[in-house]
């Protein structure tokens, strides 16, 4: 990892009551770059993703993003000096229509109306969105409610962009169909974070992958590294899953 | 076909509207008629927090008595101008929405809760005014009747009928304005999803303080010429809940989250009034109770209720705004 | 400064009102628990009852008497209104129940208001004045009842919830709704049958309440912000808060009373409200939102 990381989580723990859902949790992201963030259910990867993005408040640790410490900063300021996130169960603007909901995102950038929805076009046309523009966000498909997710985020300008299990509910054609435009990403300066589940998506798009298990970071490295750190296996298939895969036990005759 | 703007359509009514007084000089039509826009312009206030905000205030009384009594005692007490008067009471209202929005919001009072705390200060400010000297305690407060146009005080009731239309109309042409803007824009967002507005870069309690500042001032507005056109106030009449009932039903049952809806509604809700005390005989409280089962129907059967309602009124922005 | 008999029979007389509070307290936070709305027609569902023991008055029945038959009355017309009314009509929507509730207050308040006029009107019972001797100071007797039955009617709840089969069905609703209903329990009848059980309280309440108290339309709403705020300090949801707040909020408004003079013992009250509600919301007892 380069020095000049763009985001640089160090030590990040988090308690609730009496369970520690991270912990002293740190990666990297350097600019540009496209990080995976891999785990098991459970393992704390949205909670590490609501600290990142200021809706959670650390217990111990700090975050820095592009040189500044931010870790005390609320979810909009955080937006404003360019990360920008997507949730996981995703949140339109329910009433609004599909450029509406993207020209909020867009206002943070051009305050004037005729600015800001001619980012909403051009963001709309990068996400594939162009059809539903006059659309009510209330009535997408979750395909489209997806991409809505993402039009909204890349129309607030990020240079970091934190994508929770954007292609969770996802059909592998309509997986296909996203993964250029994430791809196209980072060409646009935007480093992307991301937590997923799709390991096709983590493969092909990753340049570094970190595996969170239990709140603690327990591998880094490349996609292909990583898949085949045993640590990793046990995280996900059970304590001494590695050895018996690498036994044979499990292969076919 | 021609499509008439927003901004057309609100002068377009306001010119009808100001032909009223040309066509009756009946003394009980403009009386009612004044009375049911300064109704609608509490209502335009109550929209901007409840409507555009979705913070649903059952206290917007605190806002109106503000209103009403600092225009009342600066003029009765301080012996300050009549219109100066009403302005400063307009920026009073305003300042207390500021200061109950500051400490509801920043403590983090979201919805059930935050209505509850409107209930409570509006029942504080009504105990307060009627025990204390300042306002008069429990005999109120006068303005001396002298009637003259410096004096904001005028022999006929078309010119009251005039200024609150003009006042009413000029909030509507806010409105649009700020449906318009980024502002609106992001209140809709908050409305809809702070969470997600948050992560999209607003400052959601700046602007959830913006939106209860101007909501009271507007409302504050109403109450000051309330003051002006009756010359009386009391605790009752500033701080009673009658007023925080009135703005909200005018908007929820004319539409809530438009430009046109608080008007509309407070002119539904006085001729439905008058037709249920013709109707029932005027027993008192018989309106009122017919204006709480509409509520209960139109939120029973707008489709999904309020959150429908403002489906539509978002729906009709959208369609609207590309021909402003 | 005050006399120590007077503070004690002020204090005395605090935790005999708050009983009462208490127990319409009860009704609201049981209904907020299980059903998670506010139920803003709480205090003209109150009023209501209170104009019923009235009539029940003219018409020959002592209030302590007509307190069973309003009960079970009210409980029905509590059951019907959140099976017929507010369920339907709200969507299951937060802000909608809210306005429901508010629409259902005023059209309760103003045909109430309709029928009766405003005049406030009183009862006068032969025991009305009656007091008893504790030796250190004395007790009107309406109140000491109103403390008695309050306490009774607590318990008697307490069982019901703890022991039998509905009381069960309540809790498992209020815990969680979704595991309850696959678990073969009728929501909307559980949901109404809480909502009759809060207006069921409110009858017993407005009994204990008529023969020191007066009545007219308006008096649901002094009685109903007193509630929300000891539900509030209380911690909504809890049962043991309401009770708990109910007898502190009485005690306040007693020594307000005595301190601050009649017209703003009132304020101390929503003062706490306000407070309560910037402070921790969640109340003393209740869960951590």
């Amino acid at each position: 990892m380069t020095a000049a990381a763009l985001l640089r989580v160090e030590a990040i723990s988090k308690w609730f009551g009496g369970l520690l859902v991270v912990d002293g949790a740190s990666l990297a992201v350097g600019p540009g770059r496209i990080t995976g963030l891999i785990g098991p259910n459970g393992a704390g990867k949205t909670t590490l993703f609501n600290l990142v993005s200021g809706f959670f408040a650390p217990d111990s640790g700090t975050i820095v993003f592009d040189g500044r410490d931010i870790t005390a900063l609320p979810p909009h300021r955080r937006a404003a000096l360019g990360i920008a996130r997507t949730f996981q169960i995703v949140q339109p603007f329910a009433g609004l229509s599909v450029r509406d909901n993207i020209a909020v995102g867009a206002y943070l950038r051009s305050p004037r109306r005729a600015d800001a929805l001619a980012r909403a076009e051009a963001v709309a046309d990068l996400t594939g969105l162009t059809g539903y523009l006059d659309a009510p966000a209330a009535g997408l498909t979750v395909s489209a409610r997806k991409r809505l997710e993402l039009a909204r985020a890349l129309a607030t300008e990020p240079r970091l962009l934190l994508l929770d299990e954007v292609l969770a509910g996802l059909n592998p054609s309509e997986v296909r169909d996203i993964l250029p435009v994430m791809r196209a990403l980072p060409e646009q300066g935007i480093a992307i974070l991301m937590v997923e589940h799709v390991m096709q998506a983590v493969m092909s798009l990753c340049d570094d992958v970190y595996v969170l298990a239990e709140g603690r970071l327990i591998a880094q490295g490349s996609p292909g590294d990583v898949t085949r750190d045993p640590l990793v296996v046990e995280a996900y298939l059970g304590h001494g899953a590695a050895s018996r895969i690498a036994a044979g036990i499990f292969a076919r005759d | 076909m021609k499509h008439w703007s927003v901004y057309g359509s609100i002068g377009l009514a306001a010119v009808v509207f100001a032909a009223l007084p040309l066509v009756t000089d009946s003394n009980t039509v403009l009386n009612a008629m004044v009375t049911a826009m300064i109704i609608a312009l509490a209502a335009q206030g109550w929209n901007v927090l409840g409507g555009y905000g979705g913070q649903l205030s059952f206290g917007h009384a605190a806002f109106f008595g503000t209103g009403a009594y600092a225009d009342a005692i600066l003029q009765a007490s301080c012996g300050v101008n009549a219109y100066a008067a009403l302005a400063i009471a307009t920026a009073a209202g305003g300042l207390v929405g500021l200061a109950i929005g500051f400490l509801s919001f920043r403590a983090g009072l979201r919805g059930s809760y935050f209505t509850l705390v409107t209930l409570a200060f509006a029942e504080v400010f009504r105990i307060v005014a009627n025990a204390a000297p300042v306002t008069g305690a429990a005999s109120g407060t006068l303005i001396k009747l002298d009637v003259r146009a410096v004096n904001f005080q005028f022999a006929s009731r078309a010119i009251y009928f005039w200024i609150i239309l003009a006042l009413v109309a000029a909030t509507m042409l806010l409105m649009r304005g700020i449906e318009q803007r980024r502002f609106g824009a992001w209140l809709i967002a908050v409305r809809e999803n702070e969470d997600a507005a948050k992560a999209l870069g607003v400052d959601t309690l700046r602007v959830k303080l913006q939106a209860i500042t101007l909501s009271a001032a507007m409302t504050a507005l109403a109450g000051g010429f309330y003051a002006q056109y009756y010359l009386f106030v009391d605790s009752t009449i500033a701080y009673g809940s009658w007023i925080s009932v009135e703005a909200l039903l005018a908007t929820i049952i004319g539409g809530i989250g438009t430009v046109f809806g608080p008007v509309f509604g407070a002119l539904a809700l006085y001729f439905l009034g008058e037709f249920a005390k013709y109707i029932t005989g005027r027993a008192p409280g018989i309106d009122l109770a017919f204006y709480g089962t509409l509520l209960i129907l139109v939120v029973a059967f707008a489709r999904d209720g309020v959150q429908g309602l403002l489906s539509k009124a978002a729906g009709a922005v959208a369609r609207a705004g590309k021909s402003a | 400064m005050f006399a120590l008999p007077l503070l004690v029979a002020s204090i005395l007389n605090g935790l005999m009102t708050g009983a009462v509070y208490a127990l319409i307290a009860v009704g609201l936070t049981l209904v907020y628990g299980v059903l998670h709305i506010i139920n803003f027609a709480h205090g003209a569902i109150l009023t209501a009852a209170m104009f019923a023991a009235f009539l029940a008055f003219r018409a020959g029945i002592d209030p302590y008497l007509a307190m069973v038959p309003l009960a079970l009355l009210f409980f029905g017309l509590g059951y019907a209104m959140q099976r017929l009314v507010i369920g339907p009509a709200s969507h299951g929507d937060d802000r909608n129940i809210l306005l429901v509730t508010l629409g259902l207050a005023i059209v309760i308040e103003n045909l109430l208001l309709a029928a009766f006029k405003s005049d406030t009107r009183t009862i006068e019972v032969p025991y009305g004045f009656a007091t008893i001797d504790l030796g250190f100071t004395f007790v009107v007797v309406p109140l000491a009842i109103g403390f008695a039955v309050s306490c009774a009617a607590a318990a008697l709840l307490w069982v019901l919830l703890a022991r039998t089969d509905t009381g069960k069905a309540i809790r498992a609703v209020a815990k969680e709704k979704l595991g309850a209903a696959l678990a073969g329990i009728d929501v909307a009848h559980i949901y109404a049958v809480t909502f009759g059980l809060g207006a069921a309280c409110l009858a017993v309440a407005a009994c204990l309440l008529l023969p020191t108290y007066y009545v007219n339309p308006r008096v649901g709403n002094a009685y109903v912000l007193v509630a929300f705020t000891i539900v509030v300090l209380g911690g909504m949801g809890s049962i043991a808060g309401a009770i708990a707040g109910g007898l502190f909020i009485g005690v306040v408004e007693s020594l307000s009373g005595l301190f601050f003079g009649e017209s703003l013992g009132q304020l101390g009250i929503f003062l706490i409200f306000i407070l309560v509600l910037l402070v921790r919301p969640t109340g003393l007892f209740g869960a951590r939102a």
